[in-house]
């Protein structure tokens, strides 16, 4: 305990501080004038995620309490994809939130604790801490989903997600207990190196159990079920929160999971064929699922479901303990991560402003959109472009490094499935796509977009164009993030 | 070398004229219209330039500028052109300047037209030059989603509705594509295992991929993929039925550069990939090819002859004549690789010239139905000649590009396949039924009062006649012009000591 150093928990610190700041500022100020919580949010992530780019490059590495807590480069490089959705989400739900008719004063804190709960998770290099991440960001989730109190379809969200994601930590609760019987230990090398080459029945079942609680995170199929619901019913924001930043926080801790497992004989034997089999069915059944939707946020929450798919893949590529592998499955796990948060960001933003001016997230809805709105057209088709892995978009990069590493590790039948099904996904994208620029939407108004908007639209615009282009910035980034889980 | 930045010059001159038109206001659609033949003919000029400066003796990739791009997997930014790309790159340009002119009367959201079709242009622009796997997939892709958005805002709905026809043409394409990067990767594994083992970087150059030995099961494979994707492009059967939907469905501009040089990707790719990379692939394969082009040819051909709309017709012939590449890429001979680059060359000028004309004829008597048309010679001339040009380069006219192109193809199939040689020059026999019944009756017989009132095309719509025609007739009656460039293109490229290779192979008991 004595070289405990706090400094490095700088992030992490500031982010609670801050969290229970504005909940206090936000109580303090009389509630007309909540106007200025916006840009102390805004200064308040932007400054963290200042410091967390610094942190990255040139900070400090250590483990806390004997690795309870993870201080590394890859913890750091999802703070950094944390910090960037959220920053977006609240600049993209400054309208959003101005519109509410109470509680406004609560909605940035809770996604600044929500995003202290996924930095947790994140850095979590113990089962316990990753579970008291890992429910912060949902019991936070619980609220912001329910966050309209008077909206029935948003209550209802908000009680499904409050009993399936219960179920879930439940399970994920049980399969850590068992693991406890089983070593002794709650802490992830002390429990590979314990489980050794075991595969008793209650070795698998544990494993399975720990699947079952990530995976209903990054909603894998069989664990989809709640997610097209609750992205419908919940806020649009808080969708795009829920579809990019915490899926991103279930990848963090499934990648540290997985990759010290990969000692002990149990996991590659079983989880492997397992986490590949789900894979394979992620990408089918959600993109095949996603066609038919007529809702905007529908669509792609199963689009979302799919892209975990794919992501899937890359842990999956991490199959034989060596250097070089570890780095190319984790490399395209984070690179990818990244731009589906920027993708998604572009994508939700869009819905998010065309819900607000037309108060319907119908896909039919976003009629002429093209001429009503020329700027969110462009971002729609490139956001979802990206999303399906078209180039010159980040998205086509990203699938390329994420299926090649499967590939190498001979694989080849997965990214078969993957390449098709990126293909098909490009049908319905094209959906929206088509409803956007081949009709004319009379009848509806035109809706330009401004401020924080029409930032955020171009920002995400920008980046997903660029890193499709030029990609090795990111790329050495998500390398070094992996190299350091590694060492 | 200073020419190394031609190339990226070609390349960023229609993005540059792009990003203007960005910033003009949508009104001006006048500026925007010049803004975008300024562009493409700043490309077209350059590619003009390099066509005549590329030094022909040498041969191999010339003006070539490579430079690290994504240094963990190795993808280089690589341009270069040699004698097989250097024709498909003035090919794009050509029809790229003559498309600008060709939809010179849009009126309908003008600026996001001339902006998708830049990017169109830039895209199979950056496909030809470059010489990197990775960059040659990632242009190539560029190109689908503005076609699909370009179909379904100006297109037309006839038989099929331009919302089926946009889907269906981009689902094929993209579906081939997915087989194509699944090739790509394996391609890449295999090479960069290899190179590993010799302790270098993984690589996706042409050039190095082409040096390393692959196992025979692994090129036949690898072949079958690529053949796929490729196959579906060049509308190989039986993957080519998107093809005269497409074009039906599609704007002038975009069946224009889509027959004229998108579908040539799919032999361009066959044989820089196919042919040079797995050349074993390739020689097992052939006789499928072979097959399947008879059937291109003939089959196409026959539906060519009943059709009523006028850009079934040519998109039915474009089928038909890419059957003419394929066989000429199944036969692995010099002569018939030549014949193939200038093929694809021959036929993407004259299919280009035959849409815009047909886009003019629509545009003007807004049918394209064959027998509601009729006598147009009497009323617009012009037209009448070009459309006559078109017609007659593509039942292979001596004094036409497409003659020379047609003979050296079946010179170089007849000396290793004789049938199908002689199938497929029957083939031009239906090829010219179908042709000469069209012109006979849109452009001739009795004077058809309902037309008077069409006046003949003039100004800026008659650049891509006189522009197309002079290089159908210029190629056609000095083909050193463009066989020299492919010569040195098909002789110096290594394709000599690949297709050794596959000779031996053949010996060595492969069939």
């Amino acid at each position: 305990m004595a070289n405990f150093n706090f400094a490095l928990l700088t992030p992490e610190i500031v982010m609670a501080v801050l969290s229970l700041g504005l909940l206090v500022i936000g109580l303090l100020i009389p509630p007309g004038e909540r106007k200025g919580m916006f840009p102390l949010t805004v200064f308040a992530l932007l400054g963290t995620l200042a410091y967390t780019f610094y942190d990255f490059f040139y900070g400090e590495r250590a483990a806390f309490l004997q690795g309870m807590y993870m201080h590394d480069q890859f913890a750091g490089y999802f703070k950094i994809l944390f910090l960037i959705a959220a920053l977006l989400v609240v600049l993209s739900s400054k309208g959003y939130v101005e519109k509410l008719p109470a509680n406004r004063g609560e909605f940035y804190p809770l996604i600044m604790a929500a995003t202290l709960g996924m930095m947790l998770m994140a850095g979590a290099g113990d089962l316990i801490t990753m579970y008291v991440g890992l429910e912060l960001m949902t019991i936070t989730f619980f609220i912001l989903v329910a966050y309209r109190t008077n909206d029935g379809k948003a209550s209802e969200a908000g009680i499904k997600y409050l009993v399936l994601a219960s179920a879930s930590s439940a399970i994920l609760l049980y399969g850590i207990s068992i693991i406890y019987g089983l070593t002794g230990s709650t802490q992830m090398f002390m429990i590979a190196q314990a489980l050794g080459s075991d595969t008793s029945p209650a070795t698998i079942l544990a494993t399975v159990f720990l699947l079952a609680g990530i995976g209903f995170k990054i909603s894998l199929i069989p664990f989809h079920l709640w997610a097209p619901d609750i992205y419908e019913g919940a806020p649009t924001p808080v969708t795009a929160f829920l579809a990019v930043a915490s899926k991103a926080a279930g990848f963090a801790v499934l990648i540290r999971f997985y990759l010290l497992m990969m000692y002990s004989q149990t996991f590659v034997q079983t989880g492997q064929t397992l986490l590949l089999v789900l894979a394979a069915i992620t990408m089918i059944v959600g993109n095949l699922v996603a066609i038919p939707q007529t809702n905007i946020k529908r669509m792609l929450a199963y689009s979302s479901i799919a892209q975990a798919g794919y992501i899937l893949i890359g842990v999956i590529a991490v199959s034989v303990p060596a250097v070089s592998t570890f780095v190319g499955g984790i490399k395209a796990v984070l690179f990818y991560a990244m731009i589906y948060v920027f993708a998604n960001m572009g994508a939700f933003t869009v819905a998010t402003h065309v819900a607000q001016a037309q108060g319907s997230d119908e896909i039919k809805d976003f009629a002429g959109l093209a001429k009503r709105s020329p700027l969110a057209a462009v971002v729609m088709t490139a956001s979802v472009l990206s999303l399906a892995g078209i180039p010159p978009l980040a998205g086509f990069v990203g699938k390329f490094y994420l299926f090649s590493a499967v590939m190498d590790q001979g694989y080849v039948w997965i990214a078969y499935v993957g390449f098709v099904m990126s293909m098909i996904s490009v049908y319905y994208y094209l959906g929206v796509v088509k409803v956007m620029y081949s009709t004319e939407g009379e009848g509806l108004p035109d809706i330009p977009v401004h401020g924080a908007t029409k930032f955020t639209l171009v920002f995400t615009l920008i980046t997903t164009l660029v890193l499709g282009i030029y990609p090795t910035p990111l790329v050495q980034m998500a390398i070094s993030a992996a190299s350091s889980l590694v060492k | 070398m200073s020419n190394s930045f031609i190339l990226p010059m070609t390349l960023l001159a229609p993005i540059l004229a792009l990003l203007i038109i960005v910033f003009l206001p949508r009104e001006e659609t006048k500026t925007i219209k010049i803004v975008a033949a300024l562009g493409t003919f700043m490309a077209l000029a350059l590619s003009v330039y390099l066509f005549f400066a590329y030094d022909r003796s040498v041969g191999g990739m010339q003006f070539a500028l490579t430079i690290p791009w994504i240094r963990d997997i190795g993808v280089n930014l690589g341009f270069g052109v040699d004698g097989i790309s250097l024709p498909m790159l003035l090919l794009t340009n050509l029809i790229g300047f003559t498309a600008v002119y060709s939809s010179w009367n849009i009126e309908n959201r003008v600026k996001d037209f001339f902006v998708l079709l830049l990017i169109l242009i830039t895209g199979v622009m950056g496909t030809f030059i470059a010489t990197d796997l990775f960059i040659f997939f990632l242009c190539y892709e560029i190109v689908v989603i503005p076609i699909y958005i370009m179909v379904i805002i100006w297109g037309s709905t006839k038989r099929v509705s331009k919302e089926y026809a946009g889907m269906k043409l981009t689902i094929y394409l993209l579906i081939g594509s997915a087989f194509m990067l699944v090739a790509m990767v394996a391609l890449y594994l295999n090479a960069a295992n290899q190179l590993a083992a010799m302790g270098k970087g993984p690589t996706f150059m042409f050039a190095q991929l082409a040096q390393l030995h692959y196992d025979q099961s692994f090129q036949i494979v690898v072949f079958a993929l690529f053949l796929f994707g490729f196959g579906s492009l060049i509308s190989m059967f039986p993957f080519h039925s998107w093809s005269p939907d497409g074009y039906a469905g599609a704007p002038t501009a975009v069946s224009m550069i889509h027959a004229g040089v998108l579908k040539k990707i799919g032999g361009y790719g066959l044989i820089r990939l196919g042919v040079l990379v797995l050349p074993l692939g390739a020689r097992f394969w052939a006789p499928v090819i072979a097959v399947l082009a008879i059937i291109n040819i003939l089959y196409a051909a026959f539906i060519a002859l009943a059709q009523k709309d006028l850009k079934y017709v040519v998109g039915y012939s474009s089928v038909s004549h890419m059957g003419n590449v394929l066989l000429a890429i199944a036969a692995l001979n010099m002569t018939s690789l030549d014949g193939a680059v200038a093929m694809m060359f021959a036929h993407g000028v004259m299919a280009a010239l035959f849409f815009s004309m047909i886009g003019f004829v629509y545009e003007k008597t807004h049918t394209r139905n064959i027998a509601d048309l009729g006598g147009l010679a009497h009323q617009m001339p012009r037209l009448a000649t070009g459309f006559m040009i078109a017609g007659l380069a593509g039942l292979g006219l001596p004094g036409t590009v497409n003659f020379i192109a047609e003979f050296t193809i079946f010179n170089g199939v007849a000396k290793v396949m004789p049938v199908p040689a002689i199938l497929a020059v029957i083939g031009i026999i239906f090829t010219a039924v179908y042709t000469l019944r069209v012109i006979a009756n849109v452009l001739f017989g009795p004077r058809r009062s309902e037309w008077d009132h069409l006046k003949d095309i003039r100004g800026p719509e008659l650049v891509p006649l006189v522009v197309l025609a002079f290089v159908i007739f210029g190629t056609g009656i000095f083909p050193n012009i463009l066989f020299q460039v492919i010569d040195s293109g098909v002789y110096s490229s290594g394709l000599a000591k690949v297709l050794e290779t596959v000779g031996q192979a053949t010996i060595g008991g492969l069939f």
